[in-house]
């Protein structure tokens, strides 16, 4: 029995309640952005009381498909003042999906200073007043552990969610308990800071997996996209050797590592910083450090790693790509260990680790921090836990902090700063990041993989020939992929085996007695897009808000010394099914 | 003037000694004006089976390219993240 679940923080009422008819067929992002367009205002005050903040599995989770237990997070963003979906690995997806609940949606505020948990479980919900109000994650964690126990998954923000710091992220648990997996664009933490929830306690006791209309054509299809990922080498050895790190040496060589605030694409120290480098550590410290570790049940990628201290005790998960870049190259720091340490602490006090790591080298850019000055940002890092000044303007992410210090070179859309990849040196993603309603994000339509790792084909990141119909194709995609609760590094497989799409798309068909096909998979993805794109021009953000700030068209960035030189009315046409 | 060479994860195993901080600097044959990618991957003992991404200065190319004096590339296997 598939039912949604509604929390009111205003009354404290938890209802069960059947799908309703206009949410059938939808999960993951599809159901969060459907959901967040029809039921919030758009104009609404995002850490107000007409905000939802909706929580919902993949249309694969809780079955043997590998790596579909992902969670999506769908909110008005306090951050882009649009809408948002910002996803997550850990356990609590595939929980939810294994108890039937396609929908957590949590309305409403309640009372300033309270604060609030919800214990979940099969045909039970209700709120109690939360005992670990003023902890951050791994204190909050376990302490609700000894509580409810180590067969439950958890979702808690940090202190940064409890002061609604506009950078604030979810934190879910992984497999060992940890607080390390994130809904971290977008302040969805936030949101739930502002609901006065301090936590979700799920207990999968009496879930099962879900009913499969065809057991027999799951299994086979199931089977043949697991083979997709155990060949592709990207999936099957790549990720797990040396985490999304591998690609601080592949974006240096291409001139496309944004160094010192996004004025030069190479960093000198990227080697101490690169991912080859976090496998050597790990491998030589020993003790609490993994190789190839699965964020979630269900994962054959085994992506996330775990980084030993010196003396081989448990420092850090392997930091993403993201965060090496951000704390790195961006603000200068060429100190793993160091950069360990940040990520650490953002995943304690519930940060975003792109807009915090962005923010640090915009406050370096207008001299609120100096350059490369480790113990500079240690201070700056604690002062998001203390509430600091300068701790919330960090807290609150890249635009806020280039506001405060008067910065020229902002590098945000939407209000959300700009990831890892020079839009000047790798386009596709630069088309990505303008259009997306997410604001600057580099999932929504990761066009790195053919401008730079010649996957899925070849389009030369220098050039602008190729990027609209690049990262158009690859939002579509994503779009669905997200609705599915797959993680996103099956996109790998999907994109050079032939056979992973189908394999997907037969799952679906399988599980539900469907009869989609490839094309369908566009529809929805479309459809998803529609949607959140409706939602901003109800919001205010109109066609306006896509594009770059202007230093990526006047600046060009050595190496290549190219220029972001797609101009907003080629950027008009990403979306081209899309009546304007 | 010689080659500049830089090689990702994996491949850094085919060339024993290799310092990923230095790379290798490696010279054209007597009388030689340039060479292509793939055939200088062969004189490092790298299997073209193993090279996925290939970069000359910076930019994408491919095993078919040639690479002369002063010239930088770099290796790398089918990897990937985001």
């Amino acid at each position: 029995m598939f039912r949604f679940l509604r929390v009111n923080m205003a009354d404290k009422t938890c209802v069960f309640e059947d799908v309703p008819e206009e949410y059938a067929g939808l999960g993951g992002r599809a159901l969060t952005s459907t959901i967040v367009a029809r039921e919030v205002n758009p104009i609404c005050t995002p850490l107000g009381p007409h905000n939802k903040l909706v929580f919902a599995p993949g249309l694969l989770g809780a079955t043997n498909s590998p790596n579909a237990n992902r969670i999506s997070v769908g909110c008005k963003s306090p951050l882009t003042e649009g809408i948002k979906e910002s996803n997550s690995g850990g356990q609590p997806g595939g929980h939810l999906a294994r108890l039937g609940i396609l929908a957590i949606i949590v309305e409403d505020i309640a009372a300033e200073g309270e604060w609030w948990q919800l214990e979940v479980g099969k045909d039970s919900a209700r709120l109690v007043p939360s005992p670990v109000a003023g902890l951050n994650n791994f204190d909050a964690v376990e302490k609700l552990v000894g509580q409810y126990g180590k067969k439950c998954s958890y979702v808690t923000i940090g202190r940064a969610g409890e002061f609604k710091l506009t950078a604030a992220s979810i934190a879910f648990t992984d497999r060992e308990l940890r607080p390390q997996r994130h809904a971290g664009r977008g302040g969805v933490g936030a949101v739930m800071g502002s609901k006065g929830l301090k936590a979700i306690i799920i207990d999968p006791e009496g879930g099962q997996t879900p009913p499969i209309a065809d057991a027999e054509a799951f299994k086979a299809a199931a089977k043949r996209f697991a083979n997709a990922l155990t060949t592709h080498p990207i999936t099957s050895k790549g990720l797990a050797e040396y985490g999304s790190a591998v690609l601080v040496n592949i974006l240096h060589e291409a001139g496309g590592l944004p160094t010192r605030n996004f004025t030069v694409g190479r960093f000198e120290g990227h080697e101490a910083v690169s991912g080859e480098r976090l496998n050597q550590l790990t491998k030589e410290r020993g003790g609490e450090g993994v190789v190839a570790h699965g964020c979630m049940s269900g994962c054959i990628i085994r992506c996330s790693g775990i980084f030993p201290d010196e003396k081989g005790k448990f420092k850090s998960k392997w930091p993403e790509y993201e965060t090496l870049w951000c704390f790195g190259p961006h603000s200068n720091i060429d100190d793993l260990d160091l950069i360990c340490t940040f990520d650490h602490m953002c995943d304690d006090y519930g940060v975003d680790t792109i807009d915090v790591g962005v923010a640090i080298g915009v406050a370096m850019a207008g001299g609120g921090i100096p350059v490369g000055d480790g113990k500079a940002v240690m201070e700056a890092m604690k002062g998001i836990s203390e509430g600091t000044p300068l701790g919330r303007v960090i807290g609150c992410g890249t635009a806020t902090t280039g506001r405060v210090f008067g910065v020229r070179r902002v590098p945000c859309v939407k209000g959300q700063s700009l990831p890892a990849y020079d839009p000047r040196a790798v386009k596709g993603v630069g088309v990505t990041y303008a259009t997306t309603p997410m604001g600057a994000d580099h999932t929504a339509g990761y066009a790195v993989t053919a401008n730079i790792l010649s996957c899925g084909g070849v389009v030369d990141p220098l050039k602008k020939e190729g990027q609209i119909e690049l990262s158009r194709n690859l939002q579509i995609a994503t779009a669905s992929v997200d609705s599915v609760g797959l993680c996103l590094f099956t996109a790998f497989a999907i994109l050079d085996i032939p056979d992973a799409l189908p394999a997907i798309v037969d799952m679906l068909n399988a599980k539900f007695g469907w009869k989609l096909t490839g094309d369908d998979v566009i529809t929805l993805g479309q459809r998803v897009l529609s949607t959140e794109v409706d939602f901003n021009r109800r919001a205010g953000i109109t066609e306006a808000a896509d594009h770059l700030p202007d230093f990526f068209s006047d600046e060009p960035v050595p190496p290549h010394n190219t220029t972001f030189d797609i101009t907003p009315e080629e950027l008009k046409t990403t979306f081209n099914w899309i009546k304007r | 003037m010689s080659i500049h060479v830089r090689l990702s994860t994996t491949l850094r195993e085919c060339v024993p000694g290799y310092v990923p901080e230095e790379g290798l600097d490696i010279d054209l044959a007597p009388g030689e004006e340039a060479v292509t990618a793939g055939e200088l991957a062969s004189r490092l003992g790298i299997p073209a089976a193993e090279i996925k991404i290939v970069m000359i200065n910076g930019r994408q190319g491919d095993l078919r390219n040639a690479v002369t004096e002063g010239d930088r590339i770099a290796y790398f296997p089918a990897v990937g993240g985001g």
